[in-house]
């Protein structure tokens, strides 16, 4: 049994894919949240001065990044969601049955995760140029997709661990709310974190979002809190320690 | 050569002790089954046998391979049908076969070939590209038995492989599972709580009762423990002056009177119903009634364990054995009364 096997990664991955395209319900389910609050918050604080924001940016600029990264949180959490449904539905038993290792097993689920959550970012990514967002250069897109997938193999992998402590997805669900609405509000998503008092902002600095939508910034709009390297640095690492966690966490699940 | 060999393996769950060392082996080749009720340990074995379990004490091979420390070779030789279905519903047949081939580590060409062959023996061919969720009961069942082989397993595991299917389908499957076994040369090794499924298909049973083997053979060699049939003679006033006679014949292996008349226990059973009307004859006994009793899986249960499966099934708390066994409650109502001499 080979730690990692790209063929049963390949496996689970296209499985994630091909049932994310199937189901158009759960596609539009997906960003209809993120996008609701991109196009109210946009409109609703358009007027309003926030303090904080970088000179010459106007709100929705700020914002398309921040939600682009709150997207991820929710592509993520379908993810943790359909490992426990597996559990629920028995097909979880067909998969822990297999010659493949554990390690094999989150790593296909990760890449399937990543793939939807991805899909997700980019489909509100479009959908917020015709709000009037403007990307400051074409050339930059390429490094937002490196961000985009970083922030993603995060997040799956904390929702992976996440869903691994639980045994139905009900649970999961219910708890899953209480952990993507911290993570958003705490990321400098809509607002930026400087508001905050400052014990306030030292979660805001262990939270991965938080490095990954400013980099998105940087690079989306050119405004940013950080240095790109930061940015690109903590999410590396946040990716590493997520994979990890989500892998020694799936090893202790029982099938049965 | 052994398929299966099993040493004083035992599982516990904190004080319930679900599997109590138990130890059979299983040929090459065998179609094995493990009958008893639900809750009495069957699941829990497979589960230990695929390596989804860990046993709390004893070890066990499969195909040669031990399950504790050789979980991957274990793996790479068994397929599984679990109780419960699990097949992706969104997927289609062939997604699904595909599926499990690339996690078996199949290339293109075997798994496009074996795929084929694995449609036309579960006769699904036409079906293949139709998601799962539109497939019926049995038509899963049948995928899942062929997923079970798709990658030439040496052990095939059936839990409870007809368990929830109508009366029709459940016979079309036990052809499939019984053409799997001649045709693919695979050894099965299925739990089932319906005795005739044990009956028709398995070559070997063990009967399985609260976590313990309680024997082990043939189901024709267990019927045979039991000593031949049982025929009720129901009698028109005493039966004692039969008994007399009965005592005279070299044939009759045991007799015991009831409120009605007497029992009557003999191998062959309806070869000696004219010799029995003869010998009433003789003993100027009129016979109002005749029965014939043949000993089932269910009787050899009863004796060895005190109840019936049904019975067993009745007093257990778990709900899910509630989904309805006509077959075996068919079974009770045709059960010889209680017998005097003691069985192994």
């Amino acid at each position: 049994m080979k730690l990692i096997d790209p063929l049963s990664i390949y496996a689970l991955w296209l499985r994630d894919v091909k049932r994310f395209l199937r189901t158009p319900s759960r596609i539009i389910g997906s960003i209809a949240m993120p996008l609701l609050f991109l196009v109210f918050l946009a409109f609703g604080f358009s007027g309003a001065s926030i303090p904080g924001l970088p000179a010459g940016i106007d709100y929705l600029q700020y914002l398309v990044p921040g939600m682009v990264g709150f997207t991820m949180l929710f592509g993520a959490s379908f993810a943790g969601l359909s490992i426990l449904s597996d559990q629920d539905v028995g097909f979880l038993k067909e998969i822990l049955v297999a010659p493949v290792s554990r390690t094999s097993i989150v790593l296909g689920r990760i890449a399937g995760g990543s793939t939807t959550a991805l899909v997700q970012a980019i489909l509100i990514l479009l959908l917020s140029i015709p709000l009037g967002f403007r990307v400051t250069s074409l050339l930059s897109l390429p490094l937002a997709l490196v961000f985009l997938m970083l922030i993603a193999v995060t997040f799956v992998g904390f929702g992976v661990a996440l869903a691994s402590q639980f045994s139905d997805s009900e649970g999961f669900g219910l708890v899953v709310q209480f952990v993507i609405f911290p993570l958003f509000f705490l990321s400098g998503a809509i607002y930026p974190i400087s508001s905050f008092p400052t014990p306030v902002q030292a979660l805001a600095l262990i939270n991965p979002l938080t490095y990954g939508v400013d980099g998105l910034r940087a690079v989306l709009v050119g405004a940013s809190e950080y240095s790109l390297a930061l940015d690109l640095g903590a999410l590396l690492v946040s990716s590493v320690v997520m994979v990890g966690v989500g892998t020694y966490l799936f090893e202790r699940v029982e099938a049965v | 050569m052994v398929a299966i060999e099993v040493d004083s393996l035992t599982k516990t769950f904190e004080s319930v002790t679900a599997v109590d060392d138990l130890s059979f082996t299983v040929g090459d080749g065998e179609l094995f089954g493990l009958l008893g009720p639900n809750g009495a340990g069957k699941s829990t074995l497979i589960n230990m046998l695929v390596t989804l379990l860990a046993p709390s004490a004893g070890t066990a091979t499969v195909d040669g391979h031990d399950i504790t420390t050789e979980r991957a070779a274990v793996r790479n030789s068994i397929g599984v049908v679990f109780q419960e279905p699990a097949l992706d519903e969104d997927l289609t047949g062939e997604e699904n076969l595909a599926f499990h081939a690339r996690l078996y580590g199949m290339d293109k060409r075997e798994r496009e070939t074996n795929i084929d062959e694995i449609f036309e023996l579960i006769g699904l061919a036409d079906e293949r590209d139709d998601p799962v969720g539109t497939y019926s009961g049995g038509m899963k069942r049948r995928l899942e038995i062929g997923r079970g082989l798709l990658h030439e397993p040496a052990v095939l595991f059936l839990d409870e492989p007809t368990a929830g299917l109508d009366a029709r389908t459940r016979r079309d499957t036990w052809e499939y599972i019984q053409r799997m076994n001649e045709d693919a040369g695979v050894s099965i090794v299925l739990t089932t709580h319906y005795i005739e499924e044990a009956e028709q298909l398995c070559d070997r049973v063990a009967i399985v009762d609260d976590g313990e083997i309680a024997a082990i053979d043939s189901p024709a060699a267990l019927k045979d423990s039991l000593g031949g049939d049982v025929i009720s003679l129901a009698t028109d006033g005493s039966a004692s002056t039969l008994c007399n006679h009965l005592d005279t014949r070299p044939w009759v292996i045991e007799y015991e009177t009831t409120e009605v008349g007497v029992n009557v226990t003999v191998d062959r059973g309806e070869g000696r119903i004219a010799d029995l009307v003869h010998v009433a004859d003789e003993a100027d006994v009129t016979i109002t009634s005749v029965d014939i009793h043949r000993p089932n899986l269910e009787t050899v249960f009863l004796s060895l364990t005190g109840a019936t499966i049904a019975e067993h099934e009745a007093t257990d708390d778990d709900a899910t054995s509630a989904n309805g066994d006509s077959m075996s409650m068919a079974a009770t109502t045709r059960q010889p009364p209680a017998r005097s001499e003691g069985n192994e």
